[in-house]
């Protein structure tokens, strides 16, 4: 029967057209294998393979079918074209807590998740074992003559003060396009009236629009453009190679802080195995410190030890700009502020 | 727990009527507190749905001819809470859907306009919903918006199952504190129902004073009633000792006066036949006056024995007192009357009834025995017996079964011409058995004579 | 001797009175307890025969009174109770002995008896005839130093011969004295005790004669 299930599983994975967009696949095979997970996720399969491999020594027999997708394409495979997946791993909590709220994430218990703090876990579903800020990126070659800005107003200031200089080389999510660009947005938005003055002055100056921190990171290194707006920060510290290129700069006025978070899909066929991955990832982020791998972990020592970290709640709060009013008024006024015309 | 009772007991009664009150109620308690607990969690969570819904109508403008709706975050972490319930929420205007879950069940059913709740079950969860109406004008035309905020009841159920916990534990404990007190009551009353018992069990047989135990007042009328029926019983010994010795007295008194003339008469004639004559009246006096003492004795012993007052008694000094008051009586007819005790024997008993026990045997012994002979009376004893041992050298027991000589006016048919009237041995053995003990009857072995052996069980 | 009845029933008081006069006592009798009391602050009894149901009281209470004044005359009780339910034995009351209604004279006499040979002593009341002196209450003969001790038969025997000695005694008295009337005796059972009591008095001046067809007499010669 389990055979049966992996071929079967095997030959749907194979289908060639899927309805959502992939952005890499890479498979982790596993020696004798048992269970096959079918994870989707917004993070690098490179930042991620080692999770995935240490995980595989512990468990062995359980291969590892790697997607790495967009936030709203999780939406997507998930809720419209009811895809199997057994985990889905994503940085947009809001997403991952409308899966839960809507009922397409599977319970799960075990002593892991019953170590987590409340605030780091929703209805025994949404699990969170990350803690990532998100940053402004910014090239060292431009601000080596310019003061480098700490808050969003000494930014604004910069911008204002060299338009020249910044004009069309301003980067930052498109939030119509990623979901973690359009959380950490409207947790902005939602957080200060300064992010809707920024958005105003970065619309002035023609910024560029991403759909990933990756490709922000490398421009503001390559010189392409001099300043990202909410970069993860952890995207950039494992960049070690750009560092002497690059300013990490976590804004002091306040951070919002991201967490990524994991859940089962409702239609997971290897819960069991999903549950294992989701033991590995908290013991992980928990015991490791986070050091150890691409995403620094979670501790509430890291919270109090910087009094301008916004963690994102995990709660149907979420959900508000989930809304279709909401998320169109919100794109509404943002691209009114964002998406002058030149 | 308890000691088995039997089903008329009334401590089990008591008991298990307190604990079946103690049972219900404890089960009411927990059903009011239950329901009011469940209440209150309910009441609270509408308050909150619609806060929630409330804060979203302030939030639904009319700007340039269109509804626009801008959800505070506050309306959804309002309702975040440690389990983290689901939340839906649905707004439409004229019933047509604006945004939030399309698929979200209102809970208005009618036209007002107040905040109306309903619990649905959506997406396969129970789910409380409050719905918030209010009408707005759009471009002069009136239309009407309903906001539902639903959230499904996890916390509700978490608290609810606390207080669950709670109402069941406080249940048991007021059951458990109830079926102490009720044990303790069951026990109370059956204490002061066994002190009564105790107070008039405890009591000897003549002790028929009024019973002063304390009782509880419901108790009184029976003590009252108990004491009512010993005074009459006490009324009724009293009239039965006293007739039995007024009644010896009416017999005895003039028997006495003709046998002293009789005796004096017989003393101053000398004719042969008025003699004989005075003889026979004489011995008729002797055997009608010994009847009925024996016959009044008879009835006391009986009496007596019925409810018989134990005290320890001492064989020897009774023996020894009795054999002393009956030895000149011995010797009218030159018998020696010899008494051995080897040691202090003590029997739980009726000192009198032992003593007229041992008085008529010793009187049928000398009343039977030749004179000149002697009756040897010893008190010997085993392990848990004392036995009186009383022998003559006279003419024995008949053949035919001495045991039928116990029985009521029986007399050894070898006894005509010796006054008796058969009560002794009767008498005797009545004391015997109303003590545990035995009367045994039997002729001397290899030798003349009788051997009368009363034995009572030692204290 | 000296001795107060206290009985109330006339008739047996008379026959009782007749019999120890008889006897040779000296008998006063009281009605009741008050009379008693009279006589008793008169003279000095050897010995009370007392009734305990009478007119004016219990006689048990009238004998108590007594012993708690430090009268310790002998007494014996005269009762018609049973003795079974007599609560409060007549003994315990500090009665010398008792003795049951109806009454047989030879068992009253032994009692009187053994309670005045053990009240009062043995040296009073000794008779003497001859050389020979009977103690009736110690139940002895003396011939000289010789001590005889007798039998109770023996004993009453002789006190009727030496109630009247000298004087011819008839057979049938004898019997009656010596016998209770339960026991079928002829006349001739006397001459068994006579017998014995001839053998005991030889030595002595005193003999018991027999007069043929009469009886019997005490005789010096």
């Amino acid at each position: 029967m389990r055979a049966f299930i992996s071929s079967l599983a095997l030959i749907l994975s194979a289908l060639p057209a899927l309805a959502f967009e992939i952005e890499e696949n890479v498979q982790f095979p596993a020696a004798n294998q048992t269970a096959e997970l079918r994870v989707i996720s917004t993070a690098d399969a490179d930042l991620f393979a080692p999770f995935i491999t240490a995980f595989q020594a512990l468990n062995p027999g359980i291969a590892v079918d790697y997607y790495v997708v967009s936030s709203s394409e999780i939406m997507v495979a998930l809720q419209d074209e009811g895809e199997r997946f057994d985990l889905a791993i994503s940085s947009a909590m809001d997403l991952q807590i409308k899966l839960a709220n809507d009922g397409l994430a599977l319970p799960y218990r075990s002593g892991a998740t019953g170590s987590l703090p409340e605030w780091a876990i929703w209805r025994d579903r949404v699990f969170a074992f990350t803690q990532e800020p998100a940053t402004m990126v910014l090239s060292r070659a431009d601000f080596a003559d310019i003061d480098l800005p700490r808050t969003r107003q000494e930014l604004i200031t910069a911008l204002r003060d060299h338009p020249e200089r910044f004009r069309e080389r301003i980067g930052t999510y498109d939030v119509r396009e990623s979901g973690l660009g359009y959380l950490f947005a409207t947790q902005d938005g939602r957080t200060s009236e300064t992010f809707w003055r920024l958005a105003q002055v970065m619309g002035g100056l023609q910024t560029q629009l991403y759909r990933g921190s990756s490709d922000m990171i490398e421009d503001v290194a390559s010189g392409r453009i001099a300043v990202a707006y909410n970069v993860l920060g952890s995207y950039a510290q494992v960049r070690e190679d750009l560092h002497d290129r690059i300013h990490i700069i976590a804004p002091e006025d306040f951070t919002t802080v991201m967490m990524r978070t994991v859940l089962i899909p409702a239609n997971a066929e290897a819960p069991e195995a999903a549950g294992r991955f989701i033991d590995h990832l908290i013991e992980t982020a928990w015991t490791e410190g986070g050091g150890r791998f691409a995403f620094p972990g979670i501790t509430p020592a890291r919270l109090s030890e910087n009094a301008s970290l916004r963690p994102i709640q995990l709660g149907p709060g979420l959900l508000v700009y989930l809304d279709r009013l909401k998320r169109r008024q919100f794109i509404e006024e943002w691209e009114a502020a964002m998406v002058q015309p030149g | 727990m308890w000691p088995f009772h039997a089903p008329g007991s009334i401590r089990l009664r008591l008991t298990l009527q307190l604990l079946t009150g103690a049972a219900v109620m404890a089960l009411v308690l927990f059903l009011i507190v239950y329901s009011f607990a469940r209440q209150i969690g309910a009441e609270s969570q509408d308050r909150i749905l619609s806060a929630s819904a409330t804060s979203i109508l302030d939030a639904t403008t009319v700007q340039s001819g269109n509804i626009s709706v801008d959800i505070p975050y506050s309306a959804f972490t309002m309702l975040d809470n440690s389990v983290d319930d689901r939340v839906f929420y649905r707004i439409t205007q004229d019933g047509e859907g604006l945004t939030g879950y399309d698929d979200l069940p209102s809970a208005r059913q009618d036209q007002g306009t107040g905040p109306a709740f309903d619990t649905v079950t959506y997406r396969g969860e129970e789910l409380r919903i409050a719905t918030l109406t209010r009408r707005v004008s759009v471009g002069g035309t009136p239309t009407r918006i309903d906001v539902t905020v639903g959230q499904t009841r996890d916390a509700q159920a978490d608290v609810l199952a606390r207080i669950l916990r709670m109402t069941v534990l406080l249940g048991f404990g007021f059951f458990a504190a109830s079926a102490l007190l009720a044990i303790l009551a069951g026990r109370s009353t059956a204490a002061s129902l066994s002190r009564l018992a105790e107070s008039v069990s405890r009591r000897g047989p003549q002790d028929l004073r009024p019973v002063v135990a304390e009782v509880p007042s419901e108790m009184r009328p029976l003590v009252a009633s108990l004491n009512s029926l010993i005074a009459r019983l006490s009324a009724a010994l009293t009239r039965t000792e006293d007739f039995i010795a007024e009644a010896a007295h009416r017999v005895r008194t003039p028997l006495a006066t003709v046998r002293a003339h009789g005796e004096n008469t017989l003393r101053r004639v000398s004719k042969e036949e008025n003699r004989v004559s005075l003889r026979e009246m004489i011995r008729a006096i002797d055997e009608s006056s010994r009847a009925a003492g024996q016959l009044l004795d008879h009835a006391m012993v009986s009496l007596r024995a019925d409810q018989l007052e134990l005290s320890p008694v001492a064989l020897r000094p009774l023996v020894a007192d009795l054999v002393d008051r009956l030895r000149p009586v011995a010797e009218l007819k030159d018998m020696d009357l010899r008494f051995e005790a080897s040691e202090e024997q003590e029997v739980m008993g009726d000192t009198i009834l032992i003593q007229n026990a041992v008085r008529n045997l010793l009187d049928n012994a000398i009343k039977y025995a030749p004179p000149e002979t002697p009756i040897d009376v010893a008190l010997t004893r085993d392990e848990a017996t004392a036995t009186l041992t009383i022998r003559d050298q006279g003419i024995g027991f008949p053949a035919t079964g001495a045991d039928a000589l116990t029985g009521r006016f029986a007399r050894g048919e070898n006894a005509t011409g010796v006054i008796g009237s058969g009560l002794g041995l009767t008498i005797a053995d009545e004391v015997a058995r109303a003590h545990g003990g035995t009367l045994t009857i039997a002729n001397t072995e290899g030798g003349p004579g009788a051997c009368v052996r009363l034995s009572l069980p030692l204290r | 001797m000296r001795f107060l009845l206290v009985e109330d029933n006339q008739q047996l008081a008379a026959a009782v009175l007749d019999r120890l006069a008889l006897d040779g006592h000296v008998v006063d009798h009281a009605g009741d307890l008050g009379m008693a009391e009279d006589y008793i602050s008169a003279t000095d009894y050897d010995l009370i025969l007392l009734d305990i149901m009478l007119p004016d009281g219990d006689g048990r209470d009238f004998l108590n009174a007594q012993r708690a004044r430090g009268k310790d005359t002998p007494v014996i009780v005269l009762t018609a109770r049973s003795e079974v339910s007599d609560r409060v034995g007549a003994l315990d009351m500090g009665a010398d002995d008792y003795i049951p209604k109806p009454f047989d004279f030879a068992e009253l006499e032994a009692r009187c008896r053994a309670v005045l040979r053990r009240r009062t002593g043995t040296a009073t009341n000794v008779k003497r005839f001859g050389n020979v002196a009977f103690n009736a209450l110690e139940g002895t003969l003396t011939n000289g130093d010789r001590v005889i001790p007798l039998r109770n038969r023996e004993l009453r025997l002789l006190e009727v011969f030496f109630g009247a000695p000298g004087q011819i005694i008839p057979k049938p008295k004898l019997v009656d004295r010596l016998f209770s009337y339960d026991e079928d005796v002829s006349e001739n059972a006397i001459e068994v005790y006579v017998g014995r009591l001839r053998k005991k008095l030889e030595g002595s001046d005193v003999s018991i004669v027999t007069v043929r067809g009469l009886g019997y007499r005490l005789a010096v010669p």
